[in-house]
């Protein structure tokens, strides 16, 4: 199992890597530092000593991959590839475009995003389960036949139109709670209930029709037909058998989501004005800072193989016959 | 006119070319014709197959573009174009789009939104809401004919949308009857009762209700805004016409770029297994690690320091939106072929190994004739299930996208910029909410359609799943 993992661990190296090659093509290849400077001065009237001091303050006046000004091993490590890359894995985020300590806003702004992502996930997949449980367990019926018609309904409209509907309901018709805004403490939950509800009713829509494929999918499996046979009742094994089985499959889609919770959503908190790392991404994008870009990217990347790799530990978990090799 | 090809749409109608290729080779061939059979018999499929064509007749419009030509200012003047690009749709809406208003006004409203200092006939002022420059122009004194004036229109209107529809249905059932050699009553009949096999009941129904409300707008768009105006006074109902060409490119363009990729990458790392396998399987693993909005963020901010640094060569806004959509099709693609790449590595994993392809094999045929000839049929129905699965995904994503600044340009006409200018206007009293629902009930329309016929597709080409319904 360690060596399992350890070697996972491995794999993900050249994985992030590539994810960090990416972003330098991406960031530093297509467009050079120049281009970079010059958006962000204007393009007009700009000197080239104006373009130099942005560089040099940021670093970015380095060669790309190796630096023949320098001796020994300064030649690889005094270039951007390595000062904006390899840099990365050891999650040392460096300065923002602004010259602010990028590790510090992050490890101040996960939480936050985590209040809303953390509840929209438990509640959500606790809602989810019951109701495609209770859809299967009216298979074939009225009742099946149109809460796929709603849920088809509820997932094609936009999210955007929840977050506008539950703000004008809940907030400005009903004022129950403020329309948007974040305090830190307890204070927070007030802020964080418009939010949390607004997410799990724009999942309901595609999260109970997915698990339902998944119940009835197991429904039709033998050991249903042997527990039936046996005289078990219909709760018994939907609840006793079916949920349990079922959740293999359910587990793929969910644990590799759970380290992503860590980056909120941007477009969320981007509505509710919640201090979290995804209005971070879009306050980066809106202000052209590329290093936090870059930053949010590699560790974006980085959660998600985490996921991949606690998707495959859980399996062997709840999965006997699932073997690590 | 000088006729215009932008960027999207050569590859639109590059589009369009290929899916009429498809259905022409596929006519000839009973297997490939079998499924689309199958959906051609349910009824919910067939009615989302009525909304999106409409909907696809009006993208095709409005990616006709030309320069229009300019009146001459002299007998012998050369001729000479304007500098704006126009559509077919954009001249067959011509009422709608020249008639703009100083700022917001409610649907069918004669006068403004927000008050205003009004210049009495006396020469004093008052404050009030002002009438609106084109809204019921025609009408003597607007405020007491207005209700009396739209119920006539509208009834018209519904009038004439019934009139083409009773036209339309006879069409059909007199086509029906020639082709099934039967009379005439008797296809009537079977369509009412929905014995004929082609669900043509909820095909005309669909096609009514697209008529009724074509035929309300065009008898009452030309006089009032039917729909409403925005900030700066254009028609909504005009500028909801015009997003469905982005939607819709959308969700179809991003297609076209990332098939070729997943297809070819897919096959191969399936059938050849050993490096080659191995190479596109960290390509796919690193590219699909990347969180789909970062990677799209980060693209999107490098369109920017592109677009600023040639500035010069994308002088025109249409040609800079054009561009702009056009990369957000190709970063998107990007960002969701490495699932569909996955699921046909794992299909032609399978499929190396069935015996009609070792027997292939075994007989000498070369690779390439066994790849063209064996493996791709075999796997297009997953292609084609994953384009339909994939169209309305992406239509929802443009609006989100646009809405945090990473999405379609903001002078170019879709249901996120609409979205997107209209939302903050919700805390106004009275509340401005005509943008809003005028995008939500296009867009709406428009995915949900999309989804209920990428159900139908779905059970038709995979059969494994229908047991599961």
């Amino acid at each position: 199992m360690i060596a399992y993992v350890i070697r996972r661990i491995a794999y993900a190296v050249p994985i992030l890597l590539g994810v960090n090659v990416i972003t330098f093509v991406l960031f530093f290849v297509v467009n050079s530092p120049d281009d970079m400077a010059r958006l962000h001065l204007g393009s007009k009237h700009v000197t080239a000593d104006a373009i130099n001091k942005w560089k040099s303050e940021r670093g970015y006046d380095k060669p790309l991959l190796w630096n023949t000004m320098r001796e020994g091993s300064d030649r690889a490590t005094d270039t951007i590839f390595y000062r904006n890359t390899v840099r990365l894995f050891l999650f040392d985020f460096g300065q923002s475009d602004s010259g602010r300590d990028i590790g510090y806003d992050i490890s101040q702004r996960m939480w936050p995003s985590l209040a809303i992502t953390l509840p929209v996930f438990l509640i959500g997949l606790l809602l989810t389960i019951s109701l495609a449980l209770t859809i299967a367990f009216f298979r074939g019926t009225y009742i099946d036949t149109w809460a796929v018609i709603v849920c088809v309904a509820m997932m094609s409209i936009s999210g955007l139109f929840y977050i506008i509907g539950g703000q004008y309901v809940v907030g400005k018709l009903l004022r129950l709670v403020p329309i948007s805004g974040f305090e830190s403490g307890w204070v927070a939950i007030k802020f964080v209930i418009l939010p949390v509800l607004v997410g799990v009713v724009g999942g309901l829509g595609h999260g109970t029709r997915w698990y339902r494929t998944i119940f009835l999918e197991e429904i039709n499996r033998d050991y249903v037909r042997t527990a039936r046979a046996k005289g078990l009742g219909e709760k018994a094994v939907l609840y006793g058998h079916v949920l349990r089985n079922a959740l293999i499959p359910i587990l793929t889609g969910v644990v590799v989501v759970l380290p992503s919770l860590f980056l909120g959503s941007l477009i969320t908190e981007a509505f509710f004005g919640i201090p979290g790392l995804g209005s971070y991404t879009i306050e980066a994008i809106q202000s052209q800072d590329f290093a936090i870009v870059r930053a949010m990217v590699f560790l974006g990347s980085v959660l998600y193989i985490i996921g991949l790799i606690l998707t495959d530990i859980s399996y062997t978990l709840v999965d006997p016959r699932v073997r690590l090799s | 006119m000088q006729i215009v090809l932008l960027k999207t749409d050569v590859l639109f109608f590059v589009l369009l070319a290929l899916a009429g290729t498809y259905v022409l080779y596929a006519r000839r061939h009973e297997h490939l014709v079998a499924p689309w059979r199958q959906v051609a018999e349910r009824p919910l499929g067939m009615a989302a197959a009525v909304v999106l064509t409409t909907y696809l007749v009006i993208a095709v419009l409005d990616s006709c573009h030309f320069h229009p030509r300019l009146e001459r200012m002299q007998e012998d003047a050369e001729t000479s174009y304007a500098g704006e690009i126009r559509s077919l749709l954009d001249v067959a809406l011509t009422p709608l789009r020249e008639r703009v208003e100083k700022t917001y006004s409610a649907p069918f409203a004669v006068r403004a939104y927000a008050k205003e200092m009004i210049e009495q006939a006396d020469g004093s002022t008052r404050r009030g809401y002002p009438r609106l420059e084109y809204a019921g122009a025609h009408l003597a004194d607007a405020d007491a004919e207005r209700g009396a004036d739209i119920l006539r229109r509208a009834l018209a209107g519904l009038a004439g949308g019934a009139a083409v529809w009773l036209g339309a249905a006879a069409l059909a059932g007199l086509l029906v009857a020639r082709r099934r050699r039967q009379g005439f009553a008797g296809v009537v009949a079977g369509m009412v009762r929905g014995t004929l096999g082609t669900p043509w009941r909820s095909i005309l129904l669909t096609l009514g209700a697209i008529l009724l409300a074509g035929g309300f707008c065009v008898a009452l768009a030309p006089y009032y805004h039917v729909l409403g105006t925005d900030q700066t006074g254009n028609d909504v109902l005009f500028q909801a016409l015009k997003s469905i060409r982005t939607g819709l490119l959308i969700g179809t363009l991003t297609t076209l770029v990332m098939l070729p990729f997943a297809i070819v990458l897919g096959i191969a790392a399936g059938y050849f297994r050993g490096w080659v396998d191995d190479v596109i399987q960290y390509l796919y693993t690193t590219l699909s690690s990347i969180p789909g909005v970062l990677l799209i963020a980060a693209a999107a901010l490098m369109l920017e320091v592109y677009m600023a640094r040639n500035a010069a060569a994308y002088t025109s806004l249409a040609a800079r939106a054009d561009l702009r959509l056009l990369a957000l099709c190709m970063i998107l693609g990007v960002t969701t072929w490495t699932g569909l790449c996955r699921y046909l590595r794992g299909e032609a994993l399978k499929l190396r190994e069935v015996d009609f392809i070792a027997a292939a094999r075994a007989f000498g045929v070369p690779h390439r004739v066994v790849l063209l000839r064996h493996i791709v049929p075999n796997i297009m129905h997953i292609v084609m299930i994953s384009i339909v699965l994939d169209f309305s995904g992406l239509v929802l994503a443009e609006a989100a996208l646009t809405y945090i600044d990473i999405g379609v340009d903001p002078s170019m006409e879709s249901w996120g910029n609409m979205i997107n200018s209209a939302r903050l206007e919700l805390a106004r009293e009275p509340v401005v909410w005509w943008s809003l629902l005028a995008a939500f009930v296009f867009m709406f329309t428009l995915v949900l359609a999309a989804n209920v016929f990428a159900d139908a597709v779905r059970d038709a080409f995979d059969p494994r799943l229908r047991e599961a319904r």
